[in-house]
């Protein structure tokens, strides 16, 4: 390997350890990506004549810091409080060992329930996976200075109101790594399903998403943590069925399962297992269970639809909510028949509920079109395809209200 | 570091709701935060059609009845605390007994740049 190719190598094993470190010792963001940015600039300089350290994680800690700190002593000759903050700094030692924890302290820290909840994931993404601000944008339909905005004014946030740079103590953990796991099931989902535009999936993004899955994985292995990275690669897994040749969205019940990546859904499965051992389970889990479930199917018909049921039932206590509900509503629909799902999502809908959410009236749509019902079916997909704006569902639809004006009824 | 929890309520409820804290142990927390050595100043509010707004333009004093803004939950009380950080800010904020019925707003209280 050339050196340059070396130093790269370093760079895309080591960087956002690196600035994990570097965030703790330096104690703020800016100052931080700084210093790693010119470590890696000393690097490229000096490696090939020194060779590559033995311990290149702590070199570049240890450089940039210097940096850092060198850095401070230049400006400060306009501000007695950057004096201040690098005596501070140069005073205190700095550890390698806890690196590990500084990589939690960094995923905690981007995803504080304090931040805008669009803030924590433009900056987990732009701190732990190393987006661009470009890519960010990209993959959320904004624009770059949006992104760069909702980005600074976190790192506002977390200076001024000093956020600490902290893993929860025990107590704080349940709640915390909720909204951690909120972050990562967002960044999947925006890639699994764009809620608005032409591709249906979104690859850099659900694969950003199981990246961050598995080092949450690594770092700290709570059941909610495998039931979450079962679930991502349980869907993923179902991706390139998802979609027809023509870019035209298939449903579960008519995907060919051929298709299904069995590797990830072996993996997915037997997390699952592991985390149902547990018995310390929550809604993640659940989910992946039934995602599970639908894995070990060889045929929709031949789904154990009972057991999803029971499972909805038990998530629905966890977690109540009508999506849930909706979901258990079509489940339902498959076991005992569409009156059934009918009558459920009826309840929901007369409720109040899901008026302006699309998946709830056009499984209404589909219910009524399997009873013959085609007056109120082709009323409920039109309400449906009145309030998706993502063009394989609009597509979809379409080709169902098709259907139905044909007369082979 | 300082922090200023505001404590907003829907008057109409923060004395009438089942879950709404008495005197006594709104009394009995602010003594908890004094003992715990993070406190520097707490008060309940008058409601807000004891407010009275005051502006001062182009050196004329303008007074007006009533609160500066009109808003569905009103500033009922405050507390000053010295915490660590947020987080421990947030612990504080999240103990004041009107949470239960209304919310606490937790600001960073701001250096004046003087040099």
């Amino acid at each position: 390997m050339t050196l340059n190719g070396q130093v790269e190598a370093v760079y895309r094993s080591e960087s956002r350890r690196v600035l994990a470190t570097l965030i703790r010792v330096l104690g703020d963001f800016d100052l931080a990506e700084e210093a790693l940015h010119e470590a890696f600039f000393v690097a490229v300089q000096r490696w090939p004549e020194d060779g590559v350290p033995d311990n290149p994680r702590a070199w570049l800690v240890s450089t940039g810091r210097f940096k850092a700190i060198d850095r401070l002593r230049r400006q400060a000759r306009f501000s007695p409080l950057l004096q201040e903050q690098a005596d501070t700094l140069e005073a205190a030692q700095w550890s390698d060992e806890d690196v590990e924890d500084d990589r939690l302290r960094l995923i905690f820290t981007c995803c504080h329930p304090a931040l805008a909840p669009d803030a924590q994931a433009a900056l987990t993404l732009r701190e732990i996976c190393d987006l661009s601000t470009e890519a960010i944008a990209h993959a959320f339909l904004a624009t770059p200075t949006t992104i760069a905005q909702r980005i600074v004014r976190a790192k506002g946030k977390i200076r001024e109101a000093k956020i600490p740079y902290q893993v929860p103590s025990r107590g704080e953990l349940p709640e915390r790594l909720d909204s951690v796991l909120r972050v990562i099931y967002l960044v999947f989902n925006e890639g699994y399903s764009a809620s608005t535009g032409t591709d249906l999936t979104r690859e850099d993004l659900t694969a950003e998403a199981i990246r961050l899955g598995r080092l949450l994985m690594e770092l700290l292995p709570e059941p909610e943590v495998m039931g979450l990275l079962a679930l991502m690669l349980l869907h993923e897994s179902r991706r390139p069925a998802r979609t027809s040749a023509n870019g035209e969205l298939v449903l579960l019940d008519a995907q060919d399962r051929g298709l299904w990546d069995t590797s990830l859904m072996a993996e997915g499965c037997a997390l699952v297992e592991q985390a149902l051992t547990t018995r310390r389970f929550g809604p993640y889990c659940l989910q992946a269970a039934i995602a599970a479930v639908h894995a070990e199917a060889p045929s929709a018909e031949q789904t154990d639809w009972r057991q999803i049921v029971g499972l909805y039932d038990v998530l629905l206590r966890a977690m109540p909510s009508p999506v849930v509900e909706l979901n258990r509503a079509v489940a339902v629909a498959m076991e005992q028949g569409p009156t059934a799902g009918l009558t459920l999502v009826d309840s929901i809908l007369q409720r109040g509920e899901l008026q302006d959410y699309h998946l709830a009236h056009s499984a209404r749509g589909e219910f009524c079109r399997q009873l013959g019902r085609v007056g109120e079916a082709r009323a409920a997909y039109e309400k449906a395809l009145s309030l998706t704006q993502q063009t394989p569902e609009k597509r979809f639809l379409e080709r169902r209200l098709t259907e139905l004006k044909s007369p082979r009824q | 570091m300082k922090y200023l929890c505001l404590i907003y309520s829907d008057e109409q409820l923060l004395h009438t709701s089942p879950d709404s804290p008495k005197d006594p142990e709104c009394l009995a927390y602010a003594e908890a935060v004094q003992a715990s050595g993070r406190m520097l100043a707490a008060e309940p509010l008058q409601p807000v059609n004891t407010a009275t707004t005051v502006r001062m333009r182009n050196g004329k004093v303008s007074i007006t009845d009533g609160p500066f803004a009109e808003t569905k939950e009103q500033l009922a009380g405050f507390y000053l605390i010295e915490a660590r950080d947020l987080n421990e800010a947030l612990q504080v904020a999240g103990g004041i007994p009107a949470a239960r019925v209304g919310s606490v707003e937790v600001r960073p209280v701001r250096e004046l740049k003087l040099a």
